[in-house]
């Protein structure tokens, strides 16, 4: 199956002659997140832009772009530090949190945060 | 990733920074509703109809208003228009600023550094990659993106349409042919 079909089987995974638009899910969810936060005056487009600019020029980003929502999502991330929203810590206690509530959620179930048996 | 973005997400709910439905509702919209079928509809109105063209090259961000694509960012748009002697070519050097209201989100290559940073420097052979060949003595304009000013290439019209209606012409009307890394299709080829 080529990539182009595989983007077509996807249900919730917009395409087009190039494959997806987004490779997975949580990209679309921090695509959405910064047009959200954008929408409700956290910051201009502009400081948006320099912000994502300075990752994608870091010097580890890959050549061929494909870490460009990984790219994203540490833009926004460091947005919300400067902006006093929060910082690193307690985004990695909180990834920490849903990781082990995906740990202990049994398959098929919903995963809840409420699910973390560290909680 | 994955859980990562969970968390911050959780994080801006409760802190009533975002809303999920709202989220659901913008990633709804990309995948779905946003897309280059919105710029077709744009070019192949300003093939038709020579006072909508007119509009669109003084006041593009309203001329496409009109036509119920607004910018989410604020932005304002230029249309550029290929011609007999010019052809006009899309890019953001700084990172990835994209028309999407009437393009809908870029493609991968677009966002890629080899595209950002060759385009400027050297759009002929870019071009080629593409399998556009524009004759020596056409020119290639390259605009430069930025968060304020997006661009919308409004190809030109391929000969043998005379008489065709908006829809037929849209058709012929590909993404790449709106970011300048293409042509219209040509009628035969429909």
């Amino acid at each position: 199956m080529s990539r182009h079909d595989a983007a077509r089987l996807s249900p919730h995974l917009p395409a087009d002659s190039d494959g997806p638009v987004f490779a997975a899910p949580w990209q679309a969810q921090a695509f959405a997140m910064v047009v959200a936060l954008h929408e409700r005056g956290l910051f201009s487009w502009d400081e948006w832009a320099h912000t994502l600019s300075t990752e994608l020029k870091a010097p580890d980003a890959a050549a061929d772009g494909s870490d460009y929502y990984d790219c994203w999502l540490r833009a926004l991330e460091r947005m919300l530090a400067s902006k006093g929203v929060v910082g690193a810590p307690e985004i990695d206690d909180l990834t920490e949190a849903w990781h082990r509530a995906a740990r202990a959620t049994p398959h098929g179930r919903p995963i809840l945060l409420e699910n973390d048996p560290g909680a | 990733m994955a859980a990562r973005v969970r968390a911050l997400e959780t994080i801006l709910t409760q802190k009533g920074l975002i809303d999920p439905a709202a989220i659901d509702v913008i990633v709804d919209t990309y995948e779905t509703k946003v897309g280059p079928r919105n710029g077709a509809r744009v070019v192949a109105k300003a093939w038709s109809d020579p006072a909508f063209a007119d509009w669109l090259r003084r006041d593009a961000t309203a001329a496409i208003v009109s036509l119920g694509y607004g910018g989410r960012q604020g932005e304002h748009m230029q249309a550029v228009f290929n011609s007999s002697d010019t052809h006009n070519m899309v890019v953001c050097t700084l990172c990835s600023c994209y028309p999407w209201s009437v393009l809908g989100l870029p493609p991968v290559w677009y966002k890629a550094p080899p595209y950002r940073s060759r385009a400027v420097i050297d759009p002929r052979s870019v071009l080629a990659e593409f399998g556009v060949e524009l004759p020596a003595d056409k020119a290639v304009r390259v605009w430069d993106s930025t968060a304020e000013l997006r661009y919308l290439v409004i190809p030109e019209r391929p000969a043998g349409t005379e008489g065709w209606d908006e829809e037929r012409l849209a058709a012929l009307v590909t993404r790449d042919s709106m970011i300048g890394t293409g042509l219209a299709r040509e009628p035969e080829a429909t």
